[in-house]
Protein backbone atom coordinates (compact mmCIF):
# COMPACT_ATOMS: atom_id res chain seq x y z
CA UNK A 1 0.00 0.00 0.00
CA UNK A 2 2.88 2.26 0.42
CA UNK A 3 3.23 2.47 -3.25
CA UNK A 4 0.74 5.33 -3.39
CA UNK A 5 2.28 7.26 -0.57
CA UNK A 6 2.30 10.94 -1.28
CA UNK A 7 5.61 12.32 -2.06
CA UNK A 8 5.45 15.48 -0.09
CA UNK A 9 8.65 16.86 -1.45
CA UNK A 10 7.48 16.94 -5.04
CA UNK A 11 5.55 20.14 -5.71
CA UNK A 12 3.13 20.61 -8.55
CA UNK A 13 4.56 23.17 -10.90
CA UNK A 14 2.31 26.18 -11.36
CA UNK A 15 0.78 26.64 -14.78
CA UNK A 16 2.15 29.53 -16.71
CA UNK A 17 -0.74 31.93 -17.19
CA UNK A 18 1.09 34.71 -18.90
CA UNK A 19 -0.58 33.93 -22.23
CA UNK A 20 -4.06 33.91 -20.75
CA UNK A 21 -4.73 37.58 -21.54
CA UNK A 22 -3.82 36.93 -25.17
CA UNK A 23 -6.29 34.09 -25.44
CA UNK A 24 -9.01 36.11 -23.82
CA UNK A 25 -8.28 39.09 -26.06
CA UNK A 26 -8.60 36.88 -29.09
CA UNK A 27 -12.05 35.74 -27.95
CA UNK A 28 -12.92 39.33 -27.11
CA UNK A 29 -12.09 40.56 -30.59
CA UNK A 30 -14.10 37.77 -32.13
CA UNK A 31 -17.20 38.76 -30.21
CA UNK A 32 -16.60 42.46 -30.77
CA UNK A 33 -16.51 41.95 -34.50
CA UNK A 34 -19.56 39.71 -34.65
CA UNK A 35 -21.68 41.78 -32.32
CA UNK A 36 -24.69 43.62 -33.61
CA UNK A 37 -26.42 45.52 -30.89
CA UNK A 38 -30.08 44.94 -30.42
CA UNK A 39 -31.63 48.16 -31.61
CA UNK A 40 -35.14 47.68 -30.41
CA UNK A 41 -36.65 45.80 -27.57
CA UNK A 42 -39.72 43.84 -28.57
CA UNK A 43 -42.99 44.91 -27.06
CA UNK A 44 -45.05 42.26 -28.77
CA UNK A 45 -44.70 38.51 -28.71
CA UNK A 46 -43.69 37.23 -32.12
CA UNK A 47 -43.48 33.50 -32.31
CA UNK A 48 -43.04 33.19 -36.04
CA UNK A 49 -44.50 30.15 -37.80
CA UNK A 50 -42.46 27.24 -39.05
CA UNK A 51 -41.70 26.68 -42.69
CA UNK A 52 -39.40 24.53 -44.78
CA UNK A 53 -38.81 26.62 -47.88
CA UNK A 54 -37.02 29.46 -46.18
CA UNK A 55 -34.30 31.72 -47.46
CA UNK A 56 -31.76 33.73 -45.53
CA UNK A 57 -31.98 37.47 -45.68
CA UNK A 58 -28.68 38.53 -47.14
CA UNK A 59 -27.95 42.06 -46.03
CA UNK A 60 -28.98 42.86 -42.52
CA UNK A 61 -28.55 46.58 -42.99
CA UNK A 62 -31.05 46.51 -45.85
CA UNK A 63 -33.84 45.07 -43.76
CA UNK A 64 -36.46 46.98 -41.86
CA UNK A 65 -38.68 45.17 -39.43
CA UNK A 66 -42.37 45.33 -38.73
CA UNK A 67 -43.50 43.33 -35.73
CA UNK A 68 -47.08 42.20 -35.28
CA UNK A 69 -48.35 40.19 -32.38
CA UNK A 70 -50.07 40.23 -29.02
CA UNK A 71 -48.45 42.66 -26.55
CA UNK A 72 -46.13 41.15 -23.97
CA UNK A 73 -47.60 43.34 -21.28
CA UNK A 74 -51.16 42.06 -21.47
CA UNK A 75 -52.40 43.94 -18.43
CA UNK A 76 -51.59 47.27 -19.95
CA UNK A 77 -52.29 46.75 -23.61
CA UNK A 78 -54.73 43.85 -23.86
CA UNK A 79 -54.25 40.70 -25.87
CA UNK A 80 -55.24 41.88 -29.34
CA UNK A 81 -52.48 41.86 -31.91
CA UNK A 82 -50.74 45.18 -32.31
CA UNK A 83 -48.17 46.57 -34.70
CA UNK A 84 -44.78 47.60 -33.44
CA UNK A 85 -42.57 49.91 -35.48
CA UNK A 86 -39.11 50.76 -34.17
CA UNK A 87 -39.65 50.98 -30.45
CA UNK A 88 -43.32 51.74 -30.04
CA UNK A 89 -46.80 50.62 -30.87
CA UNK A 90 -48.20 52.03 -34.06
CA UNK A 91 -51.33 51.90 -36.13
CA UNK A 92 -51.71 50.89 -39.76
CA UNK A 93 -51.67 54.54 -40.82
CA UNK A 94 -48.11 55.03 -39.53
CA UNK A 95 -46.64 52.50 -41.94
CA UNK A 96 -46.24 54.94 -44.84
CA UNK A 97 -44.30 57.31 -42.66
CA UNK A 98 -42.21 54.45 -41.29
CA UNK A 99 -41.25 53.33 -44.80
CA UNK A 100 -40.29 56.91 -45.71
CA UNK A 101 -38.19 57.16 -42.57
CA UNK A 102 -36.41 53.90 -43.32
CA UNK A 103 -35.67 55.13 -46.83
CA UNK A 104 -34.24 58.39 -45.49
CA UNK A 105 -31.84 56.48 -43.30
CA UNK A 106 -30.26 54.66 -46.24
CA UNK A 107 -27.97 55.77 -49.02
CA UNK A 108 -29.68 56.93 -52.17
CA UNK A 109 -28.30 53.99 -54.12
CA UNK A 110 -29.68 51.46 -51.68
CA UNK A 111 -33.15 52.84 -51.26
CA UNK A 112 -34.90 50.42 -53.56
CA UNK A 113 -33.09 47.43 -52.11
CA UNK A 114 -34.82 47.63 -48.77
CA UNK A 115 -36.64 44.49 -47.74
CA UNK A 116 -39.41 44.75 -45.21
CA UNK A 117 -39.43 41.77 -42.92
CA UNK A 118 -42.76 40.97 -41.33
CA UNK A 119 -42.29 39.29 -38.00
CA UNK A 120 -45.78 38.14 -37.26
CA UNK A 121 -46.97 35.90 -34.48
CA UNK A 122 -48.43 32.67 -35.80
CA UNK A 123 -51.75 33.10 -34.01
CA UNK A 124 -52.40 36.55 -35.43
CA UNK A 125 -55.37 36.91 -37.74
CA UNK A 126 -54.66 37.80 -41.35
CA UNK A 127 -56.82 40.94 -41.23
CA UNK A 128 -54.17 43.12 -39.67
CA UNK A 129 -51.45 41.59 -41.83
CA UNK A 130 -53.45 42.31 -44.97
CA UNK A 131 -53.90 45.92 -43.89
CA UNK A 132 -50.17 46.26 -43.38
CA UNK A 133 -49.49 44.71 -46.77
CA UNK A 134 -51.88 47.13 -48.45
CA UNK A 135 -50.12 50.06 -46.77
CA UNK A 136 -46.75 48.72 -47.90
CA UNK A 137 -48.06 48.50 -51.45
CA UNK A 138 -49.22 52.09 -51.28
CA UNK A 139 -45.80 53.14 -50.04
CA UNK A 140 -44.29 50.96 -52.81
CA UNK A 141 -42.16 48.95 -50.44
CA UNK A 142 -42.75 45.83 -52.45
CA UNK A 143 -39.98 43.51 -51.33
CA UNK A 144 -41.23 41.72 -48.28
CA UNK A 145 -40.21 38.74 -46.25
CA UNK A 146 -42.54 36.62 -44.17
CA UNK A 147 -40.29 35.80 -41.28
CA UNK A 148 -40.36 32.10 -40.48
CA UNK A 149 -38.15 29.66 -38.69
CA UNK A 150 -36.90 26.35 -39.89
CA UNK A 151 -39.21 23.53 -38.94
CA UNK A 152 -38.18 21.94 -35.69
CA UNK A 153 -35.98 24.80 -34.58
CA UNK A 154 -37.00 26.43 -31.34
CA UNK A 155 -36.58 30.13 -30.87
CA UNK A 156 -38.04 32.95 -28.86
CA UNK B 1 22.66 59.53 -13.97
CA UNK B 2 22.39 56.58 -11.77
CA UNK B 3 21.10 53.37 -13.17
CA UNK B 4 17.48 53.06 -12.38
CA UNK B 5 15.48 50.10 -13.54
CA UNK B 6 12.13 50.93 -15.07
CA UNK B 7 9.57 49.31 -12.81
CA UNK B 8 7.66 46.53 -14.47
CA UNK B 9 3.95 46.98 -14.89
CA UNK B 10 2.00 44.26 -13.26
CA UNK B 11 -0.05 42.67 -16.00
CA UNK B 12 -1.71 40.15 -13.79
CA UNK B 13 -5.06 41.90 -13.80
CA UNK B 14 -5.08 42.30 -17.56
CA UNK B 15 -6.85 38.98 -17.92
CA UNK B 16 -9.57 40.16 -15.54
CA UNK B 17 -10.21 43.32 -17.49
CA UNK B 18 -10.32 41.39 -20.74
CA UNK B 19 -12.70 38.90 -19.17
CA UNK B 20 -15.03 41.66 -18.15
CA UNK B 21 -15.15 43.05 -21.66
CA UNK B 22 -15.52 39.57 -23.07
CA UNK B 23 -18.53 38.83 -20.92
CA UNK B 24 -20.12 42.13 -21.90
CA UNK B 25 -19.86 41.33 -25.60
CA UNK B 26 -20.95 37.75 -25.05
CA UNK B 27 -24.15 38.96 -23.47
CA UNK B 28 -24.95 41.63 -26.04
CA UNK B 29 -24.18 39.48 -29.08
CA UNK B 30 -27.04 38.29 -31.21
CA UNK B 31 -25.96 36.08 -33.99
CA UNK B 32 -29.33 35.06 -35.35
CA UNK B 33 -29.97 35.52 -39.02
CA UNK B 34 -33.43 36.38 -40.12
CA UNK B 35 -34.95 33.76 -42.35
CA UNK B 36 -38.26 33.60 -44.11
CA UNK B 37 -40.23 33.36 -47.30
CA UNK B 38 -39.40 36.21 -49.63
CA UNK B 39 -42.22 37.52 -51.78
CA UNK B 40 -42.88 40.54 -53.93
CA UNK B 41 -46.05 42.53 -53.52
CA UNK B 42 -47.83 43.72 -56.64
CA UNK B 43 -47.50 47.43 -57.33
CA UNK B 44 -50.39 49.56 -56.12
CA UNK B 45 -53.49 49.50 -58.28
CA UNK B 46 -54.16 52.71 -60.13
CA UNK B 47 -57.63 54.09 -60.12
CA UNK B 48 -60.01 53.25 -62.95
CA UNK B 49 -57.75 50.52 -64.14
CA UNK B 50 -59.65 47.70 -65.75
CA UNK B 51 -59.41 44.27 -64.26
CA UNK B 52 -57.44 41.92 -66.40
CA UNK B 53 -59.66 39.16 -67.64
CA UNK B 54 -58.15 35.73 -67.16
CA UNK B 55 -59.80 32.64 -68.49
CA UNK B 56 -61.22 30.36 -65.87
CA UNK B 57 -59.16 27.37 -66.92
CA UNK B 58 -55.99 29.39 -66.41
CA UNK B 59 -56.60 30.07 -62.75
CA UNK B 60 -56.16 27.80 -59.76
CA UNK B 61 -58.15 29.38 -57.00
CA UNK B 62 -57.06 28.74 -53.45
CA UNK B 63 -59.29 30.07 -50.73
CA UNK B 64 -58.59 29.95 -47.02
CA UNK B 65 -61.48 30.73 -44.72
CA UNK B 66 -61.52 31.94 -41.17
CA UNK B 67 -61.54 28.39 -39.82
CA UNK B 68 -58.28 27.69 -41.68
CA UNK B 69 -60.02 25.42 -44.16
CA UNK B 70 -58.91 25.23 -47.76
CA UNK B 71 -60.95 25.42 -50.91
CA UNK B 72 -58.92 24.48 -53.98
CA UNK B 73 -60.68 25.02 -57.29
CA UNK B 74 -64.11 24.65 -55.76
CA UNK B 75 -63.37 21.54 -53.73
CA UNK B 76 -62.40 21.03 -50.14
CA UNK B 77 -58.65 20.77 -50.18
CA UNK B 78 -56.01 19.65 -47.79
CA UNK B 79 -52.62 21.16 -47.08
CA UNK B 80 -50.86 17.85 -47.71
CA UNK B 81 -52.15 17.49 -51.26
CA UNK B 82 -51.81 21.15 -52.20
CA UNK B 83 -48.24 20.90 -53.48
CA UNK B 84 -48.97 18.11 -55.94
CA UNK B 85 -52.11 19.86 -57.12
CA UNK B 86 -50.14 23.00 -57.88
CA UNK B 87 -47.42 21.05 -59.67
CA UNK B 88 -50.00 19.16 -61.70
CA UNK B 89 -51.76 22.39 -62.58
CA UNK B 90 -48.59 24.15 -63.70
CA UNK B 91 -47.29 21.22 -65.78
CA UNK B 92 -47.81 21.43 -69.51
CA UNK B 93 -50.82 19.59 -70.88
CA UNK B 94 -50.97 20.76 -74.50
CA UNK B 95 -54.22 19.08 -75.58
CA UNK B 96 -56.23 19.03 -72.39
CA UNK B 97 -59.02 21.56 -72.04
CA UNK B 98 -59.04 21.16 -68.26
CA UNK B 99 -55.59 22.55 -67.85
CA UNK B 100 -54.27 26.06 -68.54
CA UNK B 101 -53.43 27.24 -72.00
CA UNK B 102 -49.84 27.36 -73.11
CA UNK B 103 -48.06 30.15 -74.85
CA UNK B 104 -44.72 30.38 -76.60
CA UNK B 105 -42.11 32.64 -75.10
CA UNK B 106 -38.81 33.67 -76.57
CA UNK B 107 -35.93 33.18 -74.16
CA UNK B 108 -33.01 35.41 -75.09
CA UNK B 109 -30.40 33.39 -73.25
CA UNK B 110 -31.33 30.15 -74.97
CA UNK B 111 -32.06 31.84 -78.28
CA UNK B 112 -35.22 29.86 -78.89
CA UNK B 113 -38.91 29.78 -78.15
CA UNK B 114 -40.16 27.72 -75.26
CA UNK B 115 -43.72 26.75 -74.39
CA UNK B 116 -44.87 28.01 -71.01
CA UNK B 117 -48.08 27.51 -69.11
CA UNK B 118 -50.43 30.45 -68.82
CA UNK B 119 -51.58 29.25 -65.42
CA UNK B 120 -51.94 31.60 -62.48
CA UNK B 121 -52.34 30.67 -58.83
CA UNK B 122 -54.82 32.91 -57.10
CA UNK B 123 -54.56 32.99 -53.33
CA UNK B 124 -57.35 34.50 -51.32
CA UNK B 125 -57.72 34.58 -47.59
CA UNK B 126 -60.22 35.80 -45.08
CA UNK B 127 -59.46 38.46 -42.51
CA UNK B 128 -59.97 35.79 -39.88
CA UNK B 129 -57.47 33.32 -41.29
CA UNK B 130 -54.63 32.69 -38.91
CA UNK B 131 -51.20 33.80 -40.01
CA UNK B 132 -49.79 30.36 -39.30
CA UNK B 133 -52.14 28.79 -41.84
CA UNK B 134 -51.37 31.46 -44.41
CA UNK B 135 -47.64 30.76 -44.11
CA UNK B 136 -48.32 27.03 -44.39
CA UNK B 137 -50.08 27.63 -47.70
CA UNK B 138 -47.36 29.99 -48.91
CA UNK B 139 -44.79 27.41 -47.89
CA UNK B 140 -46.51 24.66 -49.88
CA UNK B 141 -46.69 26.92 -52.92
CA UNK B 142 -43.01 27.79 -52.55
CA UNK B 143 -42.21 24.09 -52.22
CA UNK B 144 -44.07 23.28 -55.42
CA UNK B 145 -42.26 25.93 -57.41
CA UNK B 146 -38.89 25.08 -55.90
CA UNK B 147 -39.36 21.45 -56.88
CA UNK B 148 -40.30 22.46 -60.40
CA UNK B 149 -37.18 24.62 -60.61
CA UNK B 150 -35.08 21.71 -59.36
CA UNK B 151 -36.57 19.38 -61.96
CA UNK B 152 -35.98 21.85 -64.78
CA UNK B 153 -32.47 22.52 -63.60
CA UNK B 154 -31.64 18.82 -63.31
CA UNK B 155 -33.02 18.23 -66.77
CA UNK B 156 -31.08 21.07 -68.37
CA UNK B 157 -27.84 21.31 -66.44
CA UNK B 158 -27.69 18.14 -64.38
CA UNK B 159 -27.60 19.92 -61.02
CA UNK B 160 -30.23 21.20 -58.63
CA UNK B 161 -31.35 24.82 -58.74
CA UNK B 162 -29.63 25.70 -55.47
CA UNK B 163 -26.34 24.35 -56.77
CA UNK B 164 -26.32 26.45 -59.92
CA UNK B 165 -23.36 28.78 -59.83
CA UNK B 166 -23.64 30.53 -63.18
CA UNK B 167 -25.94 33.50 -62.86
CA UNK B 168 -27.07 33.17 -66.44
CA UNK B 169 -28.31 29.66 -65.80
CA UNK B 170 -30.20 30.83 -62.72
CA UNK B 171 -31.84 33.48 -64.88
CA UNK B 172 -32.84 30.93 -67.50
CA UNK B 173 -34.45 28.69 -64.92
CA UNK B 174 -36.27 31.63 -63.38
CA UNK B 175 -37.65 32.50 -66.79
CA UNK B 176 -38.64 28.92 -67.55
CA UNK B 177 -40.36 28.47 -64.19
CA UNK B 178 -42.08 31.74 -63.33
CA UNK B 179 -43.88 32.05 -60.02
CA UNK B 180 -47.31 33.40 -60.95
CA UNK B 181 -48.91 33.76 -57.55
CA UNK B 182 -51.57 36.43 -57.47
CA UNK B 183 -52.97 37.63 -54.23
CA UNK B 184 -56.39 39.05 -54.65
CA UNK B 185 -57.48 42.35 -53.22
CA UNK B 186 -58.58 41.66 -49.68
CA UNK B 187 -62.18 40.83 -49.02
CA UNK B 188 -64.13 38.68 -46.69
CA UNK B 189 -64.71 35.22 -47.98
CA UNK B 190 -67.03 34.41 -45.14
CA UNK B 191 -67.15 31.78 -42.50
CA UNK B 192 -66.93 34.16 -39.56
Amino acid sequence: MSRFKKDSKKEVGSINTSSLPDIIFMLLFFFMVTTTMRETSPKVKTKVPEATEIQKLEKKSMVSYILIGPPINKRLYGSNSRIQLDDQFASVKDIGEFVARERQARNEADRNKITTSLKVDQDTKMGIVTDVKQELRKASALKINYSARKAGKKKQ
Amino acid sequence: MSKRAVPEINAGSMADIAFLLLIFFLVTTTMDVDTGIIRKLPPPVEKNQDDVEVKDRNVLKILVNSHDQLLVDGERGDISTLKNKVKDFMALHPDNEQYPEIKPKFIKELNKEVMLSKGVISLKNDRGTSYGMYIKVQNELAKAFNEMKDEKSLQMYGVKYKQLVDEKKVKVINKLVPVPISEAEPENVGGE
